[in-house]
């Protein structure tokens, strides 16, 4: 994992969660957070501002888009991939 | 207390400019959902809508209308002329003074609006028409309708997102009820399909890319479509006694706010206005033979409507049949409501239940008869027609053969 994508992810999190960063742990996933269905439509709203990228996610079924949402590790292995991908 | 019935309906939606059109649709499982012919559609992730067609304001209206009307207005106004015609109904003296017009939107002038923003912030204008106002305000078309056919009563619009046009007619049906007025026209319309409407819809990221799909388990979201529909609700006896043509009974209404989430559905909130409206029209569950569902193709919508139907309905649920047209017509909003009562009259008058086409697989959680994918003939005593709003606002009404 970069640095840069893994801290920024985290802080995303974090300010959902209303945590601390150093409270995020990388298996935790989003429900362990706290963090529901409009929570988590806003996390990926900030990850695509911050990173300048498009996420494809469907509320409807959070698994179609390919995007991993199991955990926080998880979900910045699918953004630093998404950014490789749309920064080529 | 009065009994109100419905003595005529008009609409304009992507499935037709006129009733008989829709209805057509309906019987043939007909889909009005494409790909959505709007400026900036590139820009769109969602690219697909259940656009009103071959729509040409000009034939309609003129210029100085035209300056006036936002396209939710004029999709208003084509409504309901279609079902003040139908009903034979003219509105003078006493008649004309308790006479009023309850419409239902979400976004009002939406088109204007987007419009109008686009030449200040994008094209740096500094001057806008000067009927901006008066012609995006979400009052504008329940005006225009009162203005066109001299109704001098009670007249506002209800504005409760995806349920505003039942809130709007169980508020008609309520006057008519209650003695307050002999006549009510109410309905509701929208027009969002614009480049700001669906962008901002987009953002919840509860939007199908391809199809509307309701109760089917690859479901993938809710499809967004415009129109109006418009219904004239009158007393029982005003109407026998000039010889109307009666289409329906209107015989219940009832709201429930879940006071829960902004987005997400509640199974009781749901459940409590189904109850309520069944109460409401004193009528046995056993009686209820179709509802037309909120339906919205959402995973959350679908799976939550069912169970509420199923607890308030027990082993009646099986017994019923229950459709979302907006699988043809797309989720028209703040007049959907309105659309939708269309293919409760169906049913009662015709004995015509409208399908949920695009129906694929079934759904463990939505284990109803949805009237997959064709029309089915049958006998409906009584038809409910369900609407569930984000922001928890539920309204149910309840129709009866006559």
């Amino acid at each position: 994992m970069t640095t840069d994508v893994k801290t920024k992810v985290v802080e995303i999190i974090a300010e959902q969660a209303v945590l601390e960063p150093g409270d995020v742990t990388m298996d935790q996933s989003l429900e362990d957070l706290g963090i529901d269905s409009l929570g988590l439509v806003e996390s990926i709203f900030a990850i695509e501002e911050a990173f300048d990228i498009t996420v494809p996610f469907n509320a409807n079924d959070p698994t179609e888009g390919d995007f991993d949402i199991s955990s926080v590790a998880a979900i910045v292995k699918a953004v630093e991939r998404l950014v490789a991908e749309q920064k080529a | 207390m009065h009994r109100v019935v419905i003595t005529g309906q008009g609409t304009i939606n992507a499935l037709g400019a006129s009733v008989p059109v829709t209805l057509d649709a309906f019987k043939n499982g007909r889909c009005g959902i494409g790909p959505l012919d709007i400026r900036d559609v590139d820009r769109l992730s969602i690219q697909i809508g259940g656009q009103v067609r071959d729509y040409d304001p000009n034939a309609e209206f003129n210029r100085q209308q035209i300056a006036l009307y936002d396209r939710y207005t004029q999709f208003s106004l084509i409504a309901a002329k279609e079902a003040i015609e139908q009903s034979g109904l003219s509105f003078s003296g006493s008649l004309a003074a308790e006479s009023g017009v309850v419409l239902g939107t979400a976004g009002g002038g939406m088109n204007t609006q987007d419009e109008n923003y686009r030449a200040v912030y994008e094209e740096g204008k500094n001057r806008v028409h000067p009927f901006v106002v008066p012609k995006l305000m979400n009052n504008a078309a329940a005006s225009h309708v009162s203005m066109q056919y001299n109704l001098k009563g009670p007249s506002f619009t209800v504005a409760t997102a995806c349920a505003s046009s039942n809130h709007a007619m169980g508020q008609a049906f309520h006057m008519v009820r209650s003695g307050m007025s002999r006549v009510m026209i109410t309905g509701g319309s929208e027009s969002m399909l614009c480049f700001g409407g669906v962008k901002a819809w987009e953002g919840l990221r509860v939007m199908s890319k391809d199809a509307c799909r309701p109760f089917s388990a690859n479901r993938n979201g809710m499809v967004q479509g415009e129109g109006a529909a418009i219904f004239v609700f009158e007393e029982l006896e005003h109407a026998r006694a000039r010889g109307a043509e009666i289409l329906a009974e209107v015989v219940g209404f009832a709201m429930s706010s879940d006071a829960g989430d902004i987005v997400m559905p509640s199974k009781q909130g749901a459940s409590r206005a189904i109850e309520g409206a069944i109460r409401d029209a004193k009528i046995a569950k056993t009686d209820v033979g179709y509802i037309n569902a909120h339906g919205t193709g959402t995973a959350a919508n679908d799976k939550t409507e069912c169970a509420a139907v199923a607890d308030v309905f027990g082993a009646h649920a099986d017994r019923l049949m229950m459709s979302s047209t907006k699988s043809m017509h797309g989720h028209v909003i703040g007049g959907t409501g309105a659309i939708e009562l269309l293919a409760c009259i169906m049913a009662l008058k015709d004995g015509i239940v409208a399908p949920t086409i695009n129906y694929e697989e079934p759904d463990p959680e939505c284990a109803l008869d949805v009237v997959p994918n064709e029309a089915r003939e049958t006998k409906v005593d009584v038809a409910l027609s369900n609407a569930f709003a984000f922001g928890g606002l539920n309204a149910v009404l309840a129709l009866k053969a006559i």
